[in-house]
């Protein structure tokens, strides 16, 4: 018998971390949010640009002098360049990366696992830099010769980001193509599906959200990512006419330019409402990719 | 009773290796048509890798080599020229598990005439009424056509499955072990049905159940490591057995 000294027992520290850590988390994020908030509405209420002006006008003069009209501070050709590059790759990359999916789930299950699955996951270790480096040396240089113009350009981009967000569309999607039950898939079998019909028919409208849900992360990442596009789009602040103008988008604006602004002027304010913009829209695709995981769920 | 007695599938030395497993053993069988077969056999005897050998479902299995020949209405359907589609739209399947597809209970059924090239929404209105009638599921269901067969019960499910089989017009149904995930209310309904439909379709079942198969069978067969070791009508099997160890099995002394 162990002896019962009416001692407490004591609860211990290590029990505190947990909620701690997440603590510090959410606060992290909060304040986060709240910093590029405060900033980026500034550019609105310090400042007095309008919300029209800054996203319809393409007049990007940031340090214009006063005697000149101030600061012009329209950012239309950035958000205009974002969505165009990100279109372009999820454009490219959707389609290409939903057939691996399902190539690898369906039709080489044992490729799939052995070769094709730790090819992507490289893929997706490469580091940005090294991408946009790859895209300057090869990719712009193959437009120059190719297509004419700089080679600097919304194609350049939108291919360099096309392989960047293959990895995120694939393991997504094969998540979601692998979910579907066997036992589904043979009773199409059984009544004389081919394999076709059984993979457009019945598997491909389930898992739909699923696929649907994959697009919507890699357009994300494709939204967010910056050193890369930069390295090839050119940097120019017009809206393009075609698919091999230069153009500039909302971050690689920021990452341009952030160097050269002084805290608390419009120009480094409007930086941050483009900053506020990207976050926003982030937002808006990580609520919409799981309003449809969730709606997607097999019933 | 002539026409009872017309054999629609033979199988013949019908031997199956998973790898290196002998999962049958020379198995050589009578369906005969417009009547219930019964597989009975205790667990991994074979009974199911033999009827999913009637429709060809174990190709679709890795490593899966089969030898002999299984004669459907005078053609083996091991030959190489065999349309597998072709054969599976003849010979349909329910399963253990009742395995809907994740769409409407509509689409359910009219999934097999749509791919088999029915386009016509009048006729496919009537298929799936037809079908889901014949599976005494109309009823239940007629007033909630277009929503999801997975809100269905296990037992409606299982139904459901079995229109869905119905509404390719098959010649032969394969059940394995149809009731098995099924509550005995529904597992009695399922009986029922296998005897309406036992006049137009040729049915063969497998299953665990033994009184199941005195039921709703004619002939039984029964497996045993992979080989068939009675075979006969299901009264004489039931009672006056030709094999000590059947009358073991059905007595309840292994298995």
């Amino acid at each position: 018998m162990a002896e019962h000294r009416g001692r407490k027992p004591t609860r211990s520290w290590a029990e505190l971390v947990p909620p701690v850590c997440a603590g510090v988390l959410i606060v992290a994020t909060l304040a986060v949010i709240v910093f590029i908030a405060e900033r980026g509405l500034a550019t609105f209420l310090v400042h007095g640009v309008s919300p029209r002006e800054f996203f319809f006008s393409t007049l990007w003069k940031p340090d214009r002098p006063p005697e000149a009209g101030g600061p012009a501070l329209g950012a239309l050709p950035f958000i205009i360049g974002s969505v165009l590059v990100t279109g372009l790759a999820v454009l490219l990359a959707a389609p290409l990366s939903i057939m691996t999916a399902f190539f690898i789930v369906e039709i080489a299950p044992s490729a799939g696992r052995r070769i094709i699955q730790p090819a992507v996951e490289i893929l997706a270790g490469i580091p940005s830099v090294v991408y946009g480096w790859v895209g300057l040396s090869v990719i712009v240089v193959f437009i120059r010769e190719h297509f004419g113009g700089l080679g600097f350009s919304v194609l350049a981009g939108g291919l360099v980001l096309a392989v960047m967000i293959v990895p995120t569309i694939v393991s997504v999607a094969t998540e979601a193509v692998r979910s579907f039950p066997p036992e589904a898939k043979e009773a199409a079998l059984a009544l004389g599906s081919t394999r076709w019909q059984m993979l457009r028919w019945v598997v491909f409208p389930a898992v739909l959200p699923g696929l649907i849900t994959a697009v919507i992360l890699g357009m994300a990442r494709a939204f967010g990512e910056a050193l890369a596009v930069q390295m090839v789009i050119g940097n120019t602040h017009t809206v393009p006419r075609s698919l091999l103008d230069q153009t500039i988008t909302l971050t690689s604006g920021i990452t341009l330019d952030m160097g050269y602004t002084v805290m608390g002027t419009a120009w480094n304010n409007a930086l941050w409402t483009m900053a506020l913009v990207l976050l926003i829209i982030s937002l808006f695709f990580i609520v919409l990719s799981r309003t449809i995981a969730k709606r997607g769920v097999l019933r | 009773m002539s026409r009872l007695e017309k054999v629609k599938i033979r199988a013949e030395h019908l031997n199956l290796y998973y790898g290196n497993f002998q999962a049958l053993k020379d198995v050589t069988l009578d369906i005969r048509e417009n009547t219930v077969t019964a597989l009975i056999g205790p667990s991994g005897c074979g009974k199911s890798s033999f009827l999913r050998s009637l429709n060809r479902m174990n190709d679709i299995i890795e490593g899966v080599r089969i030898e002999g020949q299984v004669i459907f209405d005078g053609a083996n359907i091991y030959s190489p020229d065999t349309d597998v589609v072709a054969l599976r739209k003849r010979i349909g399947m329910v399963f253990q598990r009742p395995n809907p597809f994740p769409m409407s209970i509509y689409d359910n059924i009219a999934y097999g005439p749509r791919i088999h090239g029915e386009r016509n929404r009048a006729r496919l209105d009537e298929i799936v009424e037809r079908s889901l009638t014949q599976a005494a599921l109309w009823d239940e269901v007629k007033d909630r056509l277009r929503s999801s067969a997975l809100g269905l019960s296990g037992g409606q499910q299982q139904r459901l499955c079995l229109a869905r089989v119905l509404a390719v017009d098959p010649e032969v149904i394969l059940m394995d072990e149809p009731c098995s995930a099924l509550d005995p209310i529904s597992t009695t309904k399922i009986e029922e049905l296998i005897d309406e439909l036992k006049n137009k379709y040729t049915i063969v079942i497998v299953t665990h159940n033994m009184q199941q198969a005195a039921r709703v069978s004619a002939w039984t067969a029964l497996f045993l490591n992979g080989e068939v070791i009675e075979y006969d009508r299901t009264s004489k099997v039931f009672t006056n057995p030709r094999d000590k160890r059947t009358e073991d099995y059905i007595t309840g002394r292994f298995g």
